[in-house]
């Protein structure tokens, strides 16, 4: 179940539409900051606040890469790997931070810490290369750079 | 050369309305133009201004406008597209992060020139951090009367609103962008009717990117005379240039169309990385057709870029240096098309799909000959055969890698490898 405070955001937002279906996508967002990921039972009770089919909120959850459609680690790290990121070393991020988590693309550590995925241009071309953590960016990446941020989520150094 | 969009880039909270305002020109645009213009005065002085559209096609922004019906009978609504997912671009987000209300008062500007009273601004779901500076912003505009009833004393309402996106490139379509607002996945929409007839809830509605709103309140502060004396006669003012890839200094720059990629590349960005040779440059965004190092001299507007064979696109500059292994970048490319495609037509979905397999086969080494053709047969089936321009924008890159580097396509073949072995791993 969505928190009191998160059903106060998703009644506001219903309110920029003129019809309730509109808000799917953010009702989507906030359930996501809130669980970390869509389960078969938010997009039900999604479905019920916004008076639609479960299946039009299914479509839509699997439609938009965004939202996770399993349980993710507490941080989700995703490193851009599309042209510009790429010609300054994605790959090299990529099998860096696989090397420090011990964990491959797609995958989750065991203790439900760290995610670690490939994604698409995020728009940070001129900060190249970058990953995104949860909703930050970091750019401009190195491995020490990658070192500090993990040892700032309290990943221990190698 | 004088920079309008970005001149406060630099000052200390430019993102705030406090230093919009004391910069001496904030939000006099949106007093002009409510108090001393008519709707149809703005709509001719953006015509006249030549105005084009910086999401990529480059529609007359002018003409645009005045498209929308001119009766009130029903809602009418602006769409400001802030998807920015085109492989290259992260120009929009500058504006959201250095100077928003600029953008704001284009949208007030547009809204009241075309009868509009509810914007919705589309941004990005990965924008999280610019969707707040952006609300903070709106915010600002509603506290200082800028948004709301009464705008100012007069009976011109508006509200705007922020509706996150959900990662799917295929939302910066226009009508996959209105699908998405109505909470529906973002396939696009056969037109005709055009979104000035039939939009958002079948509403009319007129969509531009978000770049274009925020040369608007530049062109009613100093006149649509100023803006033509920018750029070149078909491609008029500044536009902001995102660079990236192997240069030395990487980034945003505000220049005027007509610009070589040349001045861009050596002088605005630095030149290329370790003083590499250039190998080649993505002029417009992944979608546009790769240019070689000889071909550098090229201006940078809509006309020359079209002369060149490619196009000016979002004016996200990829530069290569001669490391660069030209399969590899067709694989990144071919993936990220196939990743995105929304699947409802054949042609897309299929070819994209085909295109990535075929070139990761020539990648990894297991290429035939034969391949190249069935490629740029792929692709001349997919351009101008589907519901909106994605197909096309998938096929375009390997065209233009086909045409310029195909001898390198061919080298991956013979050798059963790649002979670049450190591309891309710097």
């Amino acid at each position: 179940m969505l928190s009191e405070d998160a059903r106060r955001s998703v009644e506001d937002s219903i309110k920029k539409y003129s019809q309730k279906k509109a808000a799917v996508l953010s009702t989507l967002h906030i359930a996501q900051k809130e669980k970390g990921w869509i389960s078969e039972e938010t997009i039900e009770e999604i479905a019920g606040i916004l008076d639609i089919p479960s299946i039009e909120v299914k479509e839509v959850v699997s439609f938009y890469t965004i939202f996770n459609l399993r349980d993710v680690g507490k941080y989700h790290i995703q490193v851009c790997t599309n042209l510009s990121c790429s010609l300054l070393g994605s790959r090299h991020i990529v099998n860096y931070l696989e090397k420090r988590l011990g964990l491959g693309v797609g995958k989750s550590t065991e203790d439900k810490r760290f995610s670690l995925s490939e994604v698409e241009c995020l728009g940070s071309c001129g900060t190249a290369p970058m990953m995104q953590i949860n909703e930050d960016y970091y750019e401009n990446l190195t491995e020490e750079k990658i070192d500090k941020i993990l040892e700032s989520l309290g990943h221990a150094q190698k | 050369m004088e920079r309008y969009l970005t001149k406060n880039f630099d000052v200390q909270d430019s993102e705030t309305i406090k230093v919009y305002l004391s910069q001496g020109e904030g939000y006099k645009a949106v007093e002009n133009a409510l108090k001393k213009m008519t709707p149809e005065q703005i709509i001719d002085e953006i015509k006249k201004s030549g105005l084009r559209g910086r999401g990529g096609a480059g529609f007359p922004a002018g003409l645009k406008w005045s498209f929308m019906p001119k009766d009130n009978a029903r809602p009418k609504y602006i769409c400001c597209n802030a998807d920015e997912s085109e492989p290259g671009t992260f120009k929009d987000r500058q504006i959201i992060e250095k100077d928003p209300h600029q953008l704001i008062e284009g949208l007030i500007i547009g809204a009241y020139a075309m009868g509009v009273n509810t914007v919705y601004i589309y941004i990005r779901g990965e924008y999280a951090s610019q969707a707040k500076i952006l609300q903070n912003a709106i915010d600002e505009a509603y506290d200082n009367g800028y948004l709301g009833k009464n705008v100012l004393g007069t009976d011109f309402n508006i509200d705007i609103y922020i509706h996150r996106g959900g990662g799917a490139y295929i939302c910066g379509e226009e009508t996959g962008l209105m699908e998405s607002i109505e909470g529906k996945k973002g396939q696009p929409r056969k037109k005709p009717p055009f979104p000035a007839g039939y939009g958002v809830w079948g509403y009319p509605t007129t969509i531009n990117n978000l770049e274009t709103f925020s040369h608007v309140s530049h062109i009613i502060n100093r006149g649509a005379d100023w803006f033509k004396g920018i750029g070149t006669e078909k491609s008029t003012g500044n536009t902001l240039f995102g660079v990236s890839g192997h240069v030395k200094r990487p980034g945003v720059y505000e220049l005027p169309f007509g610009v070589s990629l040349k001045e861009i590349i050596y002088e605005h960005a630095g030149g290329i990385r370790n003083d590499n040779e250039l190998k080649g440059v993505i002029p417009g965004g992944s979608s546009t057709k790769i240019l070689t190092a000889d071909m550098i001299d090229v201006r940078m507007d809509h006309d020359s870029l079209m002369q060149a064979g490619s196009s000016i696109g979002t004016g996200a500059i990829i530069v290569m240096d001669h490391t660069t292994c030209m399969v590899r970048v067709g694989c990144v490319l071919s993936h990220f098309y196939r990743h995105e495609t929304c699947g409802q037509c054949t042609q897309c979905r299929e070819g994209t799909a085909w295109m990535h397999q075929i070139i990761a086969r020539i990648e990894k080494g297991e290429g035939e000959i034969e391949d190249l053709d069935i490629l740029l047969d792929i692709a001349s089936n997919m351009e101008g055969n589907t519901i909106c321009a994605l197909s096309d924008a998938a096929a375009w890159p390997v065209q233009g890698l086909l045409r310029y580097f195909r001898d390198e396509f061919e080298e991956h073949i013979k050798q059963k490898k790649c002979p670049f072995t450190d591309s891309f791993l710097v």
